[in-house]
């Protein structure tokens, strides 16, 4: 298998084949899991007809989404409507590229490969941007509008909490940033008060961002059903909206991932032994667990009160946070030598 | 600028209050009835249309054919006919429909009827692809009801 792998176009098949399959499967999956979630929080059952545990709803719902017509409405923008759905999805696959799963689990081991995730996590924006443009459908351009808006004052706080974190590894290969994190869980980023006191808080601050960035509750003002019907996507049908849906449960992913592998230790595991891709799932699908926690507990908040919360809470302590890290090195540095 | 961090903690605060209480309800246990596969007993004084009561013994209807119900039906829903077999005492019931489509369940059939034999049925599973599929044939249901 590791020979197999050192082969360049193997390699490249390889990863490319499983990636995409990785992401197809989560988006199923995890709306499978959604269901569940939400289903248990509100006293229900969720899916359960179609195989155990309704675990077949899935493949069923993909059935049904791939057999539908694709309907191409009058007055659309008929170029800008079929390439906004893959504007999402293809740079969420392109970022797994970068996301080490294992030690010697990833695609590529780029020294920028933090840079390169948060640069295609921007086109993200772009094909929300597209798909609601060029819907030419009111609710769908105040959604595009709502959206970029949203990602913009998140997209802030998101990454004045990275550059703290930068200042701190040195590094911005995601594996090496792992690495550092190798020996029981008090040595991952999240407890490493020494670096910083505020790192808890920082990593909080990570996860409201990457909800706010990948558009989930209670950030959802893009899609918010109750005012703009389906935002974005209110004029796609079958596999565009399909595949508008694997780009944001993909995006959910590698928001998880982000957020292990720079906070959670990524996949080394919190008793110093045993470390392997297993402990990297266990705690992204745990964060996703999170997330959908969060999306099942608080309503939707409005415009004002999102942009209040990124300009006037998180970006003011995400600033401090810069400070208090760039002050606690030099301190620690000149206590302890360097 | 205290009530800045006043407002940070309260507000923090309840945020991880709320999601306490959400995990919580998240292991309790389910309260909704999955319905297809099971349903609860209908009230003892849910109104569904009008059915003939069988008596308990021979399973034919209690009905004596007096017309009571026809005569005091507001909106002409009920007809029904009966014939005096030859030898028998009293008429039999040979045909009982009943148009529901016209049934506001008033209940006048029910009180009218001296003999007590017909009373609301618990029936509520009535979707139907035409106007015809309410134009209930009592006596059919009796009998099938009986096998």
């Amino acid at each position: 298998m590791m020979e197999l792998l050192e082969m360049e176009p193997l390699r490249l098949l390889i990863f490319l084949g499983g990636l995409i399959a990785f992401a197809a499967l989560n988006a199923a999956y995890l709306v499978w899991l959604e269901r569940k979630v939400a289903a248990h929080i509100q006293c229900r059952i969720g899916p359960k007809e179609v195989g155990p545990f309704g675990l077949l709803q899935p493949l069923v719902d993909g059935i049904k989404l791939m057999s539908k017509q694709l309907l191409v409405p009058n007055g659309v923008d008929p170029y800008l409507f079929k390439v906004a759905p893959l504007l999402v999805l293809v740079p969420a696959v392109m970022s797994f590229v970068v996301i080490p799963f294992g030690e010697n689990l990833a695609a590529r081991n780029i020294d920028l490969g933090l840079l390169m995730i948060f640069a295609f996590a921007s086109v993200n924006v772009l094909g929300l941007l597209l798909g609601g443009w060029g819907s030419g459908n009111k609710y769908a351009v105040i959604s595009a509008a709502r959206a970029v808006s949203q990602n913009v004052a998140y997209e802030i706080p998101m990454l004045i909490t990275v550059i703290s974190l930068v200042m701190v590894t040195h590094t911005m290969n995601l594996n090496e940033i792992v690495k550092q994190q190798e020996g029981m869980f008090w040595n991952w980023y999240i407890f490493r008060l020494t670096a910083s006191p505020l790192m808890p808080v920082a990593f909080l601050i990570f996860f409201i961002c990457s909800l706010a960035e990948t558009n989930r509750a209670p950030f959802d003002l893009g899609e918010a059903e109750s005012e703009l019907i389906a935002g974005y996507h209110t004029e796609y049908s079958g596999m565009g909206f399909g595949v508008f849906f694997m780009g944001e449960y993909a995006n959910m992913v590698i928001g998880a991932s982000l957020a292990t592998v720079l906070f959670l230790g990524g996949w080394q595991s919190p008793f110093g032994i045993g470390s392997g891709w297993w402990w990297f799932l266990l705690k992204v699908y745990a964060l996703i667990f999170c997330v959908m926690w969060v999306r099942w507990t608080y309503p939707r908040t409005t415009l004002w009160g999102l942009l209040n919360l990124s300009w006037k809470v998180l970006i003011p302590i995400s600033l401090f946070n810069l400070l208090l890290t760039g002050a606690t090195i030099k301190v620690v540095s000149y206590l302890f030598g360097a | 600028m205290s009530g800045y961090f006043c407002e940070l903690y309260s507000g923090t605060k309840s945020l991880f209050v709320g999601l306490g209480i959400t995990f919580r309800y998240m292991l309790k246990p389910v309260v909704t009835l999955q319905y297809p596969h099971e349903s609860l007993p209908m009230s003892a004084r849910f109104r569904g249309h009008i059915e003939l009561i069988g008596d308990e013994e021979t399973g034919a209807p209690k009905c004596v054919v007096c017309g009571m119900c026809q005569k005091g039906c507001p909106s002409n829903c009920i007809s029904l006919a009966g014939e005096k077999p030859e030898g028998g005492k009293g008429k039999v019931l040979t045909s009982y429909i009943l148009d529901f489509t016209k049934c506001s369940l008033c209940g006048q059939c029910v009180e009218s009827c001296k003999f007590g034999a017909i009373r609301f049925s618990k029936d509520y599973n009535l979707a139907g692809p035409r106007k015809e599929a309410y134009i209930f044939d009592l006596l059919k249901r009796l009998e099938e009801k009986g096998r």
